[in-house]
């Protein structure tokens, strides 16, 4: 084994450690204050607080019928809603392996490790075609 | 005193106390207030018991909480999800996750963990809440026998392995030394995840119990990297699953985000107290629970128990 070959493989590490670490700050304070504004009313919510524990236990799909609420990516546009902008955070949290995997992509190739860089096309493939709502049920 | 705390304060933020106090002022904030407690102490106790709070998570608040099972392992998920992101940078930078190693078996769990998610959503929620308490019994079952290797032997690294590059160095503390590690069986390692991405999807329960097991017994990881490197597996695996719920509307914020914040507390605190508590103790502890939990979501799919 080539000792050197673990040293070089540090800098994808580090790379892809400092991204994962501000991306996930990102969302996890996207995820607090907008969940502060949606509970304390400051962004006044879709779905009023005291109607939620009617219809929190209904299956997903019956919840979106019986309540209205956004599929897909609409929410996006219905931030002023203080439910739908935490979503938010949840989206930069879920988004946050794409940066990643993104950000090290250049050092593969220049490296010519072309292995690893298709593993990382196909991987942000599959994130973005989950995330982009074309394999949902609506 | 201290070994015996996470049983009082469990007992103090059982559901039933939240029931009672819904049915007697009719507030909304009482269950997200009591699934914040509830998190909170199940992330003190998942460090010392070496388990990902995913796997505490779905069985316990879907069997023991009103809300329905989709919500819940939407939550769950996010749960899984926002303790894999948090820790990973340490994880990379102490070199005790590896990126080359995460990559390839992540691909493969992050596809078979949306398929999971799909199934999951389209099936009729009792016949998920018996799969689950079947996995969950079955998690009991591997948690109570399964051996731990910290440093198993590869005699040889296989053909995938080596043509991916797949090794590294782990600095041994005890010991501080160097030592070099390679990994074995490769491609069955691989199909593994693929199983292990689609029950993640699908219950919505992380997949530390199953992805350690496998890099560590299986592969030949040592066991300090096969941990870290699990967490960095499910960053990829939990978020395309996550993507899935999100857009199917299985995302509840006044569920998801209390239990994320309090169970990042919780781990928090458990990883501060690992030194006063005793490991062994919670971890008994925490096979309980599950016994309990599956069990109970046993029960109610089964419609025994509502």
């Amino acid at each position: 084994m080539d000792m050197n070959d673990s040293k070089r493989f540090d800098t994808e590490q580090l790379r892809y450690a400092a991204w994962l670490h501000w991306s996930t700050l990102a969302g996890f304070l996207m995820l607090i204050a907008t969940f502060v504004a949606y509970v304390f009313n400051i962004l006044p919510p879709r779905i009023p607080l005291a109607k939620l524990p009617q219809v929190w236990s209904l299956p997903a799909p019956e919840y979106l019928k019986v309540t209205g609420m956004p599929k897909g990516w609409d929410w996006i546009t219905m931030l002023g809603n203080g439910d739908l902008a935490s979503f938010l955070g949840i989206a930069i949290l879920s988004g946050c392996s794409i940066f990643c995997i993104f950000a090290v992509m250049p050092i593969y190739a220049k490296r010519r490790d072309w292995v690893y860089f298709a593993i990382c096309a196909l991987e942000i493939a599959i994130l973005v075609l989950a995330a982009s709502g074309m394999i949902s049920r609506h | 005193m201290m070994r015996w705390m996470p049983f009082f304060l469990l007992l103090f933020a059982h559901p039933a106390f939240a029931a009672g106090a819904v049915a007697a002022t009719g507030a909304w904030w009482v269950w997200p207030l009591a699934l914040f407690v509830v998190c909170f102490f199940l992330g003190i106790v998942a460090v010392p018991a070496g388990v990902g709070g995913g796997v505490l998570f779905v069985p316990i608040v879907g069997s023991f909480f009103p809300f329905h099972l989709d919500f819940v392992r939407g939550a769950g998920l996010l749960v899984a999800l926002a303790s894999s992101l948090a820790a990973g940078p340490s994880l990379l930078k102490g070199g005790l996750a590896n990126l080359r190693l995460a990559m390839p078996l992540a691909f493969g769990a992050s596809i078979s963990a949306i398929g999971g998610a799909m199934l999951g959503l389209a099936l009729p929620a009792n016949v998920v809440q018996i799969a689950l308490g079947v996995t969950i019994l079955g998690i009991v079952a591997l948690m109570a026998m399964a051996k731990k290797s910290e440093f198993p032997h590869v005699p040889a690294s296989d053909n995938l392995s080596r043509m991916l590059s797949i090794h590294g160095i782990f600095r041994d503390v005890i010991s501080g030394k160097d030592m070099n590690w390679q990994v074995h069986r490769t491609p069955l390692g691989m199909g593994m995840f693929l199983v292990i991405g689609f029950l993640g999807g699908l219950f919505g329960v992380g997949a530390g119990w199953a992805n350690v097991p496998v890099l560590n017994l299986l592969m030949g990881v040592p066991l300090k990297v096969a941990a870290g490197t699990s967490s960095l597996i499910l960053t990829t695996a939990s978020s395309s699953a996550t993507w899935y719920y999100l857009d199917n509307g299985a995302i509840l914020p006044v569920v998801a985000v209390p239990s994320v914040v309090g169970m990042m507390i919780g781990a928090r605190i458990g990883a501060h107290l690992l030194s006063v508590l005793n490991a062994s103790v919670i971890r008994k502890l925490v096979i309980a629970m599950l016994l309990i939990s599956g069990i109970g979501a046993l029960l109610k799919g089964l419609g025994i128990w509502t």
